[in-house]
């Protein structure tokens, strides 16, 4: 693939159709994905979406440390905002899910991942930017594991040793023949299932939605400048228009994907902060 | 951990684009270190004491608004109490006016009965008054009709005689008591 040792060519907009020549149209794919800025090709290349996720931490930080270090009583516009955004994961996440008895203490975890994934989220479709940090599964992963070491660590706690953890996660009450499997069921989904579908899920939406705006877009580009007939050249118009539509389908699903993995987050430390399973 | 480092040598992804790349993971381990910290010592404690500085000031100010509201009430019952006093003041004031113009009315009925008692009383006495100098004028008069008329009848003048007034007098003194008749006076003369 042409398109991976030149990832200026990265940008949506900018991506030719087809290099050279002009004929066949190159499928934007996976690989697109892939964009190394300095630091060599290999597993320590330093990635635009790396910078890009340390930009958002700047935005982030410098948008709310900034305005909550002179908060008042009656809000101006902007810590009105900042208010409306802390309030919404700290009722709706988190004291709502958690409990208003242990919530506070991870609000710093639910509101930094809420705050992180929704502005990484959104750079998928702010000019210039266009690229949604986490379809790399890299940076989902990071703040999977994170999720998953508190909400095990939490329940180890809670339930006084790891053994009493492991034997919380079977529900009371149950026959006896039915508990080995249902202990299999469970651990499996606390230990492999939820950490897998957490990463997963953020990561896989994230890429498809960026991938089939690339498809669109491109696409559309291509029947528009190569099209033999008005009729290619009028599906090309066609799909390009379609995408914006998509862009503002994006916005709804980047939003939402933030909102899951922190609701999910929230939900399996509640989960572990409970007395019983 | 990272099966992606195995293949990392040349071109990372190559093969497989979508394995997590070590790099990122740093980053993204990093990235979010900061901003958690930053939660964590910035926003959440600035804003829980917003909260909690907001959540002081609208008790205070319910508690003004509860004691504001008890001052209201206190008012209101003092305002009645008021009024009822006044009330009762009312009722009072009239009642004793009304006693009051009661004796007012009585006294003056037994003023006019008075006044009207010694007016009669004065008018009594003024007739009887008069009428003891009717009396008196009358009899002189008669005195001296009855002496005119007897010298009239007589033909001579009586009148030295009847200087002497106690004849008619004693006349008269006799008609009154009844032991004369008149007829016999006629007669007699």
């Amino acid at each position: 693939m042409s398109l991976n040792v030149v990832p200026l060519h990265m940008l949506p907009a900018v991506v030719p159709a087809a290099e050279g020549g002009g004929e066949g149209f190159e499928t934007p794919g996976v690989a697109n994905f892939w964009w190394p800025l300095f630091g060599g090709d290999g597993a320590f290349a330093f990635t635009r979406p790396a910078l890009v996720l340390l930009i958002s931490v700047a935005l982030i930080a410098w948008f709310f440390v900034g305005a909550t270090g002179k908060l008042s009583l009656v809000p101006s516009k902007r810590q009105f905002l900042v208010e409306g955004t802390y309030n919404f994961v700290r009722n709706t996440l988190g004291r709502d899910i958690i409990g208003s008895k242990d919530f506070l203490q991870f609000l710093p975890l639910l509101f930094t991942l809420f705050t992180l994934i929704l502005v990484n989220n959104v750079f998928g479709i702010v000019p210039f930017v266009q690229y949604p940090t986490f379809s790399r599964l890299g940076f989902p992963l990071v703040l999977t594991v994170i999720v998953y070491l508190t909400y095990h660590a939490v329940g180890i706690k809670r339930k006084h040793g790891v053994l009493n953890y492991l034997k919380s996660l079977v529900p009371p009450g149950l026959p006896t023949w039915l508990k080995p499997i249902l202990f299999v069921l469970e651990f499996l989904t606390y230990f492999v299932i939820r950490p897998l579908t957490l990463a997963l899920r953020l990561m896989g939406n994230m890429l498809a939605g960026h991938l089939m705006l690339l498809v669109f877009i491109l696409g559309g580009e291509y029947l528009l400048l190569h099209g033999d007939n008005i009729g290619l050249k009028g599906a090309g118009i066609l799909s390009m228009a379609f995408s914006v539509g998509m862009t503002f389908f994006e916005l709804l699903i980047e939003f939402l994907q933030a909102f899951i993995f922190t609701l999910l987050a929230a939900l399996y430390i509640a989960d572990a902060v409970s007395e019983h399973h | 951990m990272h099966p992606a480092s195995v293949v990392a040598a040349e071109g990372f992804p190559s093969g497989f684009p979508l394995l997590p790349q070590p790099a990122e993971m740093i980053v993204g381990l990093i990235a979010f270190a900061i901003l958690y910290w930053l939660v964590k010592s910035k926003v959440v404690p600035n804003m829980e004491k917003l909260y909690a500085e907001r959540t002081a000031a609208i008790e205070g100010g319910m508690q003004q608004a509860e004691e504001a509201q008890q001052q209201a009430q206190a008012a209101l019952e003092q305002y009645n109490a008021q009024l009822a006093e006044a009330r009762a003041e009312a009722a009072r004031i009239r009642e004793e006016a009304r006693e009051q113009g009661a004796a007012i009315i009585a006294e003056l009925r037994g003023q006019a009965q008075t006044e009207a008692n010694r007016i009669t009383e004065a008018a009594h006495k003024q007739i009887e008054a008069e009428r003891q100098q009717a009396v008196v004028q009358l009899r002189s008069e008669v005195g001296r009709l009855s002496t005119d008329l007897a010298s009239r009848i007589v033909g001579e003048s009586l009148e030295d005689e009847t200087r002497q007034r106690g004849i008619v007098d004693r006349f008269l003194a006799d008609l009154e008591s009844g032991s004369i008749k008149p007829e016999k006076v006629g007669e007699g003369a």
